[in-house]
């Protein structure tokens, strides 16, 4: 037998089987199932089934993230089903209005574990694989079986490896890894694909920049993707994962297992990990030099439609937007507070930040990098999705360009059909913001 | 045993083509939505497919809209299985789900012809052709069980002996 790739090892122990091969359809247990604002419309379709109680309350991780604090009248209405929900079928990690967006809450919570399955009814689920783990996104019907019974049918996907070497040059940063990459593949280059990378490009790269990579690759086609977990995602983990019961009590169930110390922890996770064999059967295996790329953006109206972005220098902007799960992280505000520190946004532009999640902003408060920005003139809203999706805060106007660090540039996507969305890297969309024009942070001295 | 006759395509038949977009938010009724199948890729299919005739198409199909149409269309019109090289993710969740069988065999697709007589083996996991027989990788038992229930909700009511409340109709 030929060795096994991430997936199908990861799929193996979430059916309880020995070993599977690419193509098996199996019945996985995953170890989450993510929910967010959409969990009141899952639970209507529960309810259609025939059911009242949900299997197993233990396993949901639930978010109001995509639109907080409510906007209107419906949306209140929409989160005070999604409480009441929480509340009556027991969900104990559950995350209120402004703790952040799902994907960034999960992973600081530190809910989900290397070699750990978790789907979510939300296609950026693929997020987790900066873990180890696998995740992917499925439809609310889906969901709703999962609530059900505990376990969903899910096809073992063919793998594509990635190999990045070589270190990414000065102030070039993973979000332009991810672009160059959908760019020179297409939107459907790793379709229906686990997408598994490795290489001696990854370990030069902090946690957080590593959690871009699998959240872009849902632009990429993918069903989950992988980055190998190292000691510092143990670390990172361990340690969130052993305070946990003293901040937040009521989150684990007597019954949890709780190691004694962080290192038992990092001991625990460590085996938990899983790694592809050396001889697994890869689709195909594809080489990414980190040294050789560019700053990168994406155009109007497809995430493959990146470019150098030397081919866009000097495009118009009227919103600049630094937030969101792919990057509105720590880093991210650091980069957009070191460009902006001293300068202004320029007349006719805007600068609006969203930290990913409460415990994002409260670090850039206490770093400077929230006085940096604001100094500068940009204005901050409440953890969360927003204008990501176009439901609030920051919405376009017809005819208006907005320059975004997010994942998707569809048209239409930030609430106006009229208007147009690049996509890049924090640092750029923060220089561009201070000259109201798509500007290399690198000109600006 | 399920036999059937051939109707044979390309790579690339997406979603739009299998059942077009201006259709979707004004037909409701299953016979309504049946009636417009294939009808931007193949008329004569939409004249003239039978209950229990096959469809064996190329690399991708169903990529493009999540639409549950695309599928139900087909499961509508009576056809019991699509045989292709490979499938869009999406497109392939819904089909089970839905209660519409695809079976992936890239060999079955290469040797058949439109108007071909097929059957396929479900439990021996096989498409016997023209005296010759094709494996193709074996569905799991729940899988197989979805789709004989007709689909996921169906299946879970049966599964947890629920009673049918009428037709369930769920979009995302
Ligand atoms: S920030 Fe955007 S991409 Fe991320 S979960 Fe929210 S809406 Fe989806």
């Amino acid at each position: 037998m030929t060795g096994q790739t991430f997936a199908e090892k990861a799929l193996a122990r979430a059916a309880g089987l020995p070993g599977t091969v690419a193509g098996q359809v199996v019945d996985a247990r995953p170890d989450i199932v993510l929910s967010h604002d959409n969990t009141a419309a899952i639970a209507k379709i529960f309810h259609t089934i025939g059911l009242e109680r949900v299997a197993i309350p233990e396993r949901l991780a639930i978010t109001l993230d995509h639109a907080v604090p409510a906007p209107n009248a419906n949306h209140a209405r929409n989160h005070a089903e999604v409480r009441e929900f929480v509340r009556a079928q027991g969900v104990r990690h559950f995350f209120e209005v402004g703790r952040g967006i799902c994907h960034q809450v999960l992973s600081e919570e530190a809910v989900i574990l290397p070699g750990q399955l978790i789907l979510g009814a939300d296609s950026h689920t693929p997020h987790f694989g900066w873990l180890g783990a696998f995740g992917a996104g499925i439809g609310r019907t889906e969901v709703a079986a999962l609530w059900a019974t505990g376990e969903l049918w899910l096809r073992v996907p063919e793998s594509l490896r990635i190999v990045v070497t070589g270190r990414l040059g000065r102030g070039i940063t993973a979000k332009d890894l991810c672009l160059h990459l959908i760019g020179q593949h297409g939107a459907d280059g790793g379709l229906y694909k686990s997408v598994e990378f490795s290489g001696p490009g990854l370990e030069a790269l902090s946690l957080e920049s590593r959690m871009v990579i699998p959240n872009m690759m849902a632009e990429f086609g993918v069903k989950n993707a992988y980055l190998p977990p190292d000691e510092q995602v143990f670390e990172y983990l361990a340690e969130r994962r052993f305070r946990r019961p003293t901040a937040d009590e009521g989150r684990w169930a007597a019954g949890d297992r709780q190691p004694a110390s962080a290192a038992e922890w990092r001991a625990e996770l460590q085996a938990g990990a899983l790694y592809p064999d050396a001889d697994a059967a890869y689709a195909a295996v594809h080489t990414l030099d980190a040294a050789a790329i560019e700053l990168t953006v994406a155009c109007p109206h497809t995430v493959d439609s990146a470019q150098p972005l030397a081919a866009v220098r000097g495009t118009r902007i009227h919103q600049a937007f630094i937030g969101t799960c792919t990057n509105g992280r720590l880093e991210d505000l650091a980069a957009a507070a070191e460009v902006v520190r001293g300068r202004r946004v320029a007349p006719g532009a805007r600068l609006l930040v969203i930290p990913a999640s409460s415990e994002v902003y409260l670090a850039a408060l206490q770093r400077g990098y929230v006085q940096a920005l604001m100094e500068a003139g940009a204005v901050f809203g409440t953890p969360g999705c927003g204008p990501c999706m176009g439901n609030h805060m920051g919405v376009l106007a017809p005819g208006e360009v907005c320059l975004s660090s997010a994942n998707r540039n569809f048209k239409g996507r930030m609430g106006q059909p009229e208007a147009e969305i690049y996509l890049a890297s924090p640092a750029v969309v923060a220089a561009s913001a201070l000259t109201g024009v798509i500007t290399d942070p690198r000109d600006l001295d | 045993m399920l036999t059937g006759r051939v109707w044979k395509y390309g790579d690339g038949v997406d979603t739009d083509v299998i059942f077009p977009g201006k259709y979707t938010y004004t037909l409701r009724e299953p016979a309504e939505i049946a009636a417009h199948a294939l009808e931007d890729l193949d008329p004569e299919f939409t004249r003239s497919a039978a209950p229990g005739d096959l469809i064996l198409a190329g690399r991708n199909w169903g990529n493009g809209s999540s639409r549950e149409q695309a599928v139900t269309c087909l499961k509508y019109r009576g056809v019991a299985a699509v045989v292709a090289k490979s499938f869009a993710r999406i497109y392939y969740r819904n089909a089970l789900n839905q209660g519409l069988l695809l079976i992936t065999c890239p060999e079955a697709v290469e040797a058949a012809q439109a108007g071909d007589q097929l059957a396929i083996d479900l439990p021996g996991h096989q498409i016997l052709l023209r005296g010759r027989a094709y494996a193709f990788p074996p569905l799991s038992p729940s899988v197989l069980s979805i789709v004989e229930a007709g689909g996921l909700v169906p299946h879970l009511r049966r599964k947890l002996g629920l009673a049918a409340t009428g037709d369930v109709k769920v979009s995302d």
